[in-house]
């Protein structure tokens, strides 16, 4: 303990006027450093978190390897089908969880922290899980597809590197303010926990991660073709096919066809729409 | 400097809790530049009103002004005047204290260079150095409570908020707290604590609030409310031992005796008598009293009026009293839940 006298005065803020760009920019920054770090010290994650799909695409490859003529539309392998749903459904994982350490920080109380800072906006806090996530996701989507591409399931080139980016980018933006939304709302972990729970492995089977709509029941063809994730996957299935344009029609739905354009619209407005959603979930004050 | 009027907050009242009514149309006027102590028993209202004064929570009724600025309506002008030190330490137990403090700098906008440079101060100021660049997860509570004051103190608020700082603090950090509390108050920063040790409050305070059940029961400088009391207390032991009779005797004595105002006789102190006397010159008159009487003094003791002996007037217990009679009460599983935000 020194008895040093601090010096007094204002200290200089970053925008003097304000400048909203520039202090949302420095706290979204500062919160996903604060998650890189973590990463960094606590490697487990990481290396869980790209083991998991890898293990995801061997083994159900194999599984469905023997699969009869005609269950894909195009022709083609299963393996070679199933590359784009495991890279979204990883996508999806990750940002379905991305409230679980938000949980915890308000749980901590850690957040209170975030809460009586003089936060620009606190959409920061999204936006921070966002960047995080996708960083993340891309991470384990090209150690899926390099692997995919060693087992001879292929490789998408340069343009389908850019539709994954977009795609997922855009997955995770709206599927992590679901989350963190959920992690202001609900009570507690437990509750959050048995949600991401419940909606995980439903939203993963009524997709076309693992089977066309053509397979399907007409029930869950309808299910799948409403389903997020599907117009997330059926784009980046469409870059391993070969030649992407936006305006291929990507999804035989049993409403009309979907052109990749259209998939990557509802997911930009799903985003949209989801990150407005939860805004009053961030201000909220226990009452 | 803050504002706070007819405040009014009530928790839960769900279907099988009934509701609490933490605070009841409390009022709090702190001037600029002053150390003020809100004391209280556990459960007083405390915690709650310094939530809501830092924005955390919104009262049921009431208003809440901050240097002019309605924390109610402007929020975030408010979030930038203050620095709130909660009662829980929460650190990031993966980041290094300089970590966690550059974190909190760049949630208050500061310029990276004023922002390092403001750490070091800190670093220097509540002694560091030997332990900021190791992980959270390894401090001790004096180190938390530490650091988590140089996290509130980053931005150089204009007012320091701070729940119980020195609750389970070992006597170093509390006395390097309180050092430092003091310092900042002497140059101009207002502060705002709350406690319920009466000692720390009565140290360190210019003025305070006594909280009882949401509402403010007394005000003003420890002096003035220990002076509106009046009179000093003597405690008397005529004998090491003595019984009813001859206690009651004294009493009777001493009662009559000009400048006495109260004579209680303490019978599970050996029938020990407490007095409250005008001033120090009825001592005098007391000892030629007693000997005039033939009896003897064992033991003579007089003390000015403490802060325990305003909270007895003005509740009618003592403040340990009320403690323990909270203790019981409290569910912390929900007081967790509603700390969580």
């Amino acid at each position: 303990m020194t008895s040093a006298t601090p010096s007094l005065g204002p200290l200089k803020t970053v925008a003097e006027g304000p400048s909203a760009f520039a202090e949302i920019r420095q706290e979204t920054l500062a919160l996903t450093r604060r998650l890189f770090v973590q990463l960094a010290r606590r490697p487990s994650t990481l290396v869980a978190g790209v083991l998991q799909p890898l293990i995801w695409l061997v083994l159900f490859g194999a599984l469905f390897a023997n699969a009869p003529e005609g269950l894909l539309p195009g022709g083609g392998s299963y393996g070679r089908f199933l590359g784009a749903g495991v890279i979204v459904f990883t996508a999806f994982s990750a940002a379905l969880n991305a409230g679980l350490p938000v949980m915890f920080d308000r749980e901590f109380g850690f957040l209170n922290r975030l809460l009586v800072a003089p936060l620009r906006s606190r959409s920061s806090i999204v936006l921070a899980s966002v960047l995080y996530i996708t960083s993340l996701s891309l991470v384990q989507s090209l150690a899926i597809m390099v692997t995919a591409a060693l087992l001879g399931y292929g490789w998408p080139g340069a343009a389908g590197l850019v539709v994954v980016l977009v795609t997922l980018l855009l997955l995770v933006f709206a599927v992590t303010a679901l989350s963190l939304g959920l992690a202001f709302a609900l009570p507690g972990h437990i509750e959050l926990i048995a949600v991401i729970f419940v909606a995980n492995l439903p939203l993963l089977f009524a997709s076309t991660a693992l089977a066309p709509i053509s397979f399907m029941p007409g029930w869950l063809g309808w299910l799948a073709a409403l389903n997020p994730l599907t117009f997330a996957i059926e784009p980046i299935r469409a870059a391993y096919g070969g030649t992407f344009h936006l305006s291929n029609v990507v999804l035989n739905a049993p409403y009309g066809d979907l052109t990749a354009a259209t998939c990557l619209g509802i997911l930009a407005a799903l985003a949209v729409g989801l990150f407005l959603a939860i805004r009053p979930l961030l201000d909220r004050k226990l009452t | 400097m803050i504002e706070l009027q007819h405040l009014s907050k009530r928790y839960g009242g769900g279907s099988k809790l009934a509701p609490v009514q933490a605070l009841d149309d409390l009022s709090l006027s702190v001037p600029e530049g002053c150390l003020y102590g809100l004391l209280g028993p556990n459960g007083a209202g405390k915690t709650t009103a310094l939530r809501i004064l830092s924005t955390l929570l919104a009262p049921d009724a009431g208003s809440v002004m901050v240097a002019g600025v309605d924390a109610l309506t402007d929020p975030r002008g408010v979030r930038r005047l203050l620095g709130y030190v909660a009662q829980e330490v929460a650190i990031d137990k993966i980041l290094s204290g300089r970590e966690l403090l550059a974190l909190q700098g760049d949630l208050y906008h500061l310029a990276t260079a004023d922002r390092n440079g403001r750490i070091e101060e800190l670093i220097g100021l509540l002694g560091m150095q030997e332990w900021i660049d190791r992980r959270c997860g390894t401090y001790s509570g004096g180190m938390r409570r530490r650091l988590d004051l140089a996290a509130g103190l980053l931005h150089r608020p204009r007012l320091l908020v701070l729940d119980e700082p020195t609750v389970g603090l070992d006597i170093e950090s509390r006395a390097a707290i309180w050092q430092v509390l003091q310092q900042l108050r002497d140059q101009g920063t207002t502060v705002l604590l709350s406690s319920h040790y009466l000692e720390e409050v009565d140290a360190l305070a210019d003025r305070l609030a006594i909280i009882e059940a949401g509402r403010v029961i007394a005000e003003g400088t420890p002096q003035a409310l220990k002076d509106a009391l009046g009179g000093d207390r003597v405690t008397l032991r005529v004998r090491e031992f003595s019984d009813a009779t001859e206690a009651a005797r004294v009493q009777d004595l001493l009662q009559s005796c000009p400048g006495v105002r109260q004579v209680v006789v303490n019978r599970s102190q050996g029938y020990s008598l407490n007095l409250v006397v005008q001033d120090g010159e009825v001592i005098a008159r007391l000892r030629s009293q007693l000997a005039e009487a033939e009896l003897p003094v064992f033991a003579l003791a007089q003390s000015r009026p403490s802060l325990d002996d305003v909270y007895l007037q003005a509740t009618g217990r003592t403040l340990m009293d009320a403690e323990l009679s909270v203790a019981g009460l409290r569910d912390p599983k929900v007081e967790r839940k509603q700390s969580m935000r």
